[in-house]
C-alpha cells in the first residue's frame, strides 16, 4: 500500500463501511412492529395517530402505517411489504381475498363520503340528499368535477355512483373532469384551487384546513356509505408476515376498546368515523346529526 | 389569509420552540442524507476520477451514461429501489422496505449520477493541469485518480454538498421506499407533502422554510470551514 | 545512491534515439532524429520557437510515444525509473512543500521514514528547508521551481530533463536553480535540458543540440557551436537571439 493515499483510502474506507452499518442498526433496533398499509383518508384524517398510540400501549406492539390509496394499500400487501391491510373498498377487497393474499376480511367501522362544491354551486345541486340526480346536473351543467384518478377506494365509490347515474364517464369526460391521479387531500386542494365538485370521504373532509370557498352539497345519501375492512395478509403466500402481532392488532380494533377508540375520535363535535365490527354490540352505530 | 406571513411565523414559532417531534424528523432528514452522500460518493468519487484519468473501452459511454442520469427523477429511483427491496423483489430477504437504510440507499442512487459526473469535470480539469507532472514521476492512473481526488478536495466538498442538498430536498423516492411512516420515515419533505394533503398550507410552507434554513445552515458552516481551511493555505 | 542502483544507471547509457519521429495528426512536429547521449554529459538543446525541442525532450522522457523510430536506453527499449523532468511551469499538488517532495519517492515505492528524509535533504540542497511545512501552492514561481527540483533531486534520477525550467524566473531564482544543476552534474548527473537563454547554456552546457524544423542539425560540443557553429541556421539563430 502507498502511504501517499493514505489518508484519502481511510475516509472513504470509514465511509464505506459505517454508513450502510449505522444505518441497519438503526433500522433493526425495534422488532415489536407491525407494517399497516392503509388508507389516506385514515391516515390523514388523523384516526391513526389518535388510536394507535392506545393500541400500543396496551400490546406493546407498534403500528407503521403507509397510507396509500385502497388499490395501491392492496398492492402493496400482495407484493408481500405489509401484514395487515386497512382499507375502504369491499369489492377490491372481497377479489384480494378470493386471490389467496388475505386471511379473512373483517369490517371495522364505517363513515360516509360527501359531495364537496363551490358556494356559488354552478350546477345547483346543494341541499341535495340524492347523489345520482347531483352527479347527473354536474355532467349536465359541464361544471368542474376533480376525480381521484388513483384506484384508490373514494375513487371506486366515484366511478361506481357515476354508474349508478347512468352516466357513461367515457364518452361523458370532457374539459369539466378533471383526473388527477393523486390523494385525497391533494385532489381536495385541486377543487378549492379551481373551485370544483368533488367526492370525498368526511374523515379527510374534516381534517382538511384549505377549504376556500368548498363546502358539502350532498350528503346523507345511502349510497354514499363508506366501509372500512381490515384483513390479515395470508403468511401461506409471504411468510414473513408477522401473524401472531398483526392478528392481535386486528382482534383489538374489532374489539369493544378498540371500537371505542374509534369513537372517540372527534374533530371538534364531529365524529370521523362510526364503529361497526360485528362483536361491537355495545359500540352502536351514531345517528347522524344535520 | 395570508399564507406567507403564516408561513413564516409557524416557521419561525417551529424553530424556536423546539418541538421534539419537529427534530425528531429534521434529525432523520439529516441523517439519511448524510448516509445517502457518503454512501454514493464511495462509488462515485472512484469512478468519476477513474473516467477523468484514464480512457478504457467503454468509458466514453460510461461518461455520457452518467451526464444524462443526472437527470433521473426520483420517482423512477424510488420505483425502482421499492421494487427491489419489496418482499416479493430480489432483495425483499433484507427487510430493508419502509426502513431508512432504504431511503438512504434511494437517495444514493440518485445523487450517484450527480457526484460521479461533476468529479468527473472537476478531476478532468485538475488532470490536464496534472498529468505530464504526474506521469513524469510515473504514478499509476489509480494513484493520479486519488491524489487528483485529494488535490480537488475543496471543489469536490461543494459536489457533495449539492449532492446532499438534491438528496434532502427530494421526496418522490423517500415517500415510496420509506412509506412516510410516522416516527419511522417521515422526513422533513414527507412531511410537507403530508401537510399539504391535509391541507394545512401555512404548516407546510413553514416546514420547507425550517428546512431551507437547515441547509443554508449547513452550506454557511461547510463555506466557514472552508474558506478557514484555506486560510490556512490549504486551498 | 546504493551499488544496484548504480549498476542500473550504468546500464541505462548511452541514450540513443534512432530516425525518431512524432506526428500530431497531419503535422509532423519531429523527423528522423538521430541523437546519442553518454552518461555524465550536460546537453543544452538549442532551437527557434516550434522547432520541436519539447517533444523531443518528451519522447527521450517517455511521456510521449513516438509515431516512428525508437529511444534506446544501453540498447534495450524498457524505461528505466531513475529519470526525472521539470517543465517550465512547476506543477505543485495541493499539499505542503515537504509532502510535495515526499510524494514523488512514495509514487515510486519508497517507505516513509527514508522518503521523510531523503526529501528533507533535497529541500536542504536547494535551500528550501525553512519553507518546509508552507503550502506549496502559495510559493512565487521561482520557489515552486525549486521545489519541483528538489522533488526531481530526491529521485535520485540518473538523468535529469528540464523544459526552459527558468524561462519565467527572475535572475535571482535562476541562478539558485543553475547552482543546483551544476553540482548535480558534478555528482555525476546527466543532464538535458531545452533554453532560449544563450548565457545559461553557455555557462553549463558541454554539448549543444540545436534543433531547426524538426530535425536535429548539430551535435557537437559548447565551445565549438559557440565559436563557429556549422549551419547558416545555427548561426542565424545565435545571432537573433539575446545573448
Amino acid at each position: 500500500m502507498n502511504p501517499a493515499f493514505s489518508s484519502l483510502r481511510r475516509l472513504l474506507l470509514a465511509a464505506a463501511v459505517s454508513a450502510p452499518l449505522a444505518a441497519t442498526l438503526s433500522a433493526h433496533a425495534a422488532d415489536d412492529f407491525i407494517t399497516v398499509s392503509s388508507t389516506t383518508s385514515t391516515e390523514q384524517s388523523g384516526l391513526f395517530n389518535f388510536i394507535l398510540p392506545i393500541f400500543s400501549k396496551d400490546s406493546g406492539i407498534k403500528v407503521r402505517v403507509v397510507a396509500l390509496g385502497t388499490g395501491q394499500a392492496l398492492d402493496m400487501a400482495r407484493r408481500g411489504d405489509a401484514d395487515v391491510v386497512f382499507v375502504h373498498d369491499k369489492v377490491a377487497e372481497e377479489k384480494f381475498i378470493a386471490e389467496g393474499f388475505g386471511v379473512k376480511r373483517q369490517e371495522v367501522m364505517y363513515n360516509d363520503f360527501i359531495l364537496i362544491g363551490p358556494k356559488d354551486d354552478p350546477a345547483k345541486v346543494a341541499g341535495g340528499k340524492d347523489i345520482t340526480e347531483a352527479l347527473k346536473k354536474i355532467e349536465a351543467a359541464k361544471a368542474q368535477f376533480v376525480s381521484r384518478g388513483d384506484k384508490s377506494g373514494t375513487h371506486a365509490a366515484e366511478l361506481r355512483l357515476w354508474k349508478l347515474a347512468g352516466i357513461d364517464l367515457d364518452k361523458a369526460k370532457g374539459p369539466w373532469y378533471k383526473d388527477t391521479g393523486s390523494g385525497m387531500g391533494p385532489a381536495l386542494n385541486s377543487a378549492a384551487a379551481m373551485n370544483g365538485y368533488i367526492l370525498a370521504d368526511r374523515g379527510t373532509w374534516l381534517s382538511f384546513k384549505n377549504r376556500q370557498n368548498l363546502s358539502i352539497v350532498v350528503e346523507g345519501d345511502k349510497r354514499l356509505f363508506n366501509q372500512y375492512g381490515v384483513i390479515l395478509v395470508n403468511p401461506a403466500k409471504h411468510p414473513h408476515v408477522k401473524v401472531a402481532a398483526g392478528q392481535k392488532f386486528i382482534d383489538w380494533i374489532v374489539s369493544p376498546a378498540g371500537q371505542r377508540a374509534i369513537a372517540a375520535y372527534k374533530i371538534g363535535d364531529d365524529q370521523l368515523f362510526f364503529p361497526n365490527a360485528e362483536q361491537a354490540a355495545e359500540a352502536k352505530p351514531v345517528a347522524r346529526k344535520k | 389569509m395570508n399564507t406567507f406571513s403564516d408561513s413564516f411565523s409557524t416557521a419561525l414559532s417551529l424553530l424556536l420552540n423546539a418541538d421534539a417531534h419537529l427534530y425528531g424528523i429534521v434529525g432523520l432528514s439529516l441523517r439519511v442524507s448524510c448516509i445517502a452522500v457518503l454512501l454514493a460518493a464511495v462509488f462515485a468519487l472512484p469512478l468519476g476520477a477513474m473516467l477523468a484519468v484514464s480512457k478504457f473501452p467503454g468509458s466514453r459511454t460510461l461518461t455520457v451514461l452518467i451526464n444524462g442520469f443526472m437527470g433521473l427523477p426520483a420517482v423512477v429511483v424510488g420505483l425502482a429501489v421499492y421494487l427491489l427491496l419489496s418482499r416479493a423483489g430480489p432483495l425483499g430477504q433484507l427487510g430493508l422496505l419502509f426502513t431508512p437504510t432504504a431511503m438512504s440507499i434511494a437517495q444514493a442512487v440518485l445523487v450517484f449520477p450527480l457526484i460521479a459526473a461533476i468529479t468527473r469535470q472537476i478531476v478532468e480539469d485538475a488532470w490536464l493541469e496534472y498529468t505530464e507532472q504526474l506521469q513524469s514521476l510515473g504514478t499509476s492512473n489509480w494513484q493520479a485518480a486519488l491524489t487528483l481526488l485529494w488535490d480537488t478536495r475543496w471543489s469536490l466538498s461543494t459536489v457533495m454538498l449539492a449532492g446532499f442538498g438534491r438528496a434532502i430536498a427530494e421526496v418522490g423516492a423517500v415517500m415510496i421506499v420509506g412509506g412516510n411512516i410516522e416516527g419511522v420515515t417521515r422526513v422533513m419533505t414527507t412531511a410537507i407533502a403530508l401537510e399539504t394533503s391535509k391541507g394545512d398550507l401555512p404548516l407546510a410552507l413553514g416546514l420547507g422554510i425550517v428546512l431551507v434554513v437547515i441547509v443554508l445552515v449547513l452550506n454557511a458552516i461547510a463555506h466557514f470551514i472552508r474558506s478557514w481551511a484555506a486560510r490556512g493555505g490549504w486551498k | 545512491m546504493n551499488t544496484s542502483t548504480q549498476a542500473a544507471a550504468l546500464a541505462m547509457f548511452p541514450l540513443q534515439a534512432h530516425a525518431l519521429g512524432f506526428a500530431a495528426g497531419e503535422k509532423q512536429i519531429l523527423d528522423g532524429v538521430d541523437l546519442r547521449l553518454e552518461r555524465g554529459s550536460f546537453t543544452a538543446v538549442l532551437g527557434p520557437n516550434g522547432a520541436g525541442k519539447s517533444v523531443l525532450m518528451r519522447l527521450l522522457h517517455g511521456l510521449l510515444v513516438p509515431t516512428t523510430g525508437r529511444v534506446q536506453w544501453g540498447g534495450l527499449e524498457t524505461r528505466p525509473a531513475q529519470q526525472a523532468m521539470l517543465f517550465q511551469r512547476p506543477v505543485m499538488l495541493r499539499r505542503s512543500v515537504l509532502g510535495n517532495v515526499i510524494y514523488g519517492l512514495h509514487v515510486q515505492g519508497v517507505a516513509a521514514a527514508e522518503a521523510r528524509q531523503r526529501a528533507q535533504a533535497a529541500l536542504a540542497r536547494v535551500g528550501l528547508v525553512h519553507l518546509a511545512d508552507r503550502p506549496a501552492r502559495v510559493l512565487s514561481g521561482g520557489e515552486q521551481q525549486r521545489v519541483a527540483l528538489a522533488r526531481a533531486v530526491a529521485l535520485e534520477p540518473a538523468i535529469l530533463f528540464l523544459d526552459e525550467p527558468t524561462a519565467s524566473l527572475d535572475p535571482v531564482a535562476t541562478r539558485a536553480i543553475e547552482a543546483t544543476l551544476a553540482e548535480l552534474h558534478a555528482q555525476g548527473t546527466t543532464i538535458v535540458m531545452v533554453t532560449h537563454h544563450l548565457g545559461q547554456a553557455r555557462r553549463l552546457a558541454q554539448d549543444i543540440v540545436f534543433v531547426q524544423e524538426g530535425r536535429v542539425t548539430e551535435h557537437t560540443p559548447a565551445t565549438e557551436f559557440f565559436r563557429q557553429p556549422r549551419s547558416t541556421a545555427a548561426s542565424d539563430f545565435l545571432q537573433e537571439e539575446l545573448p
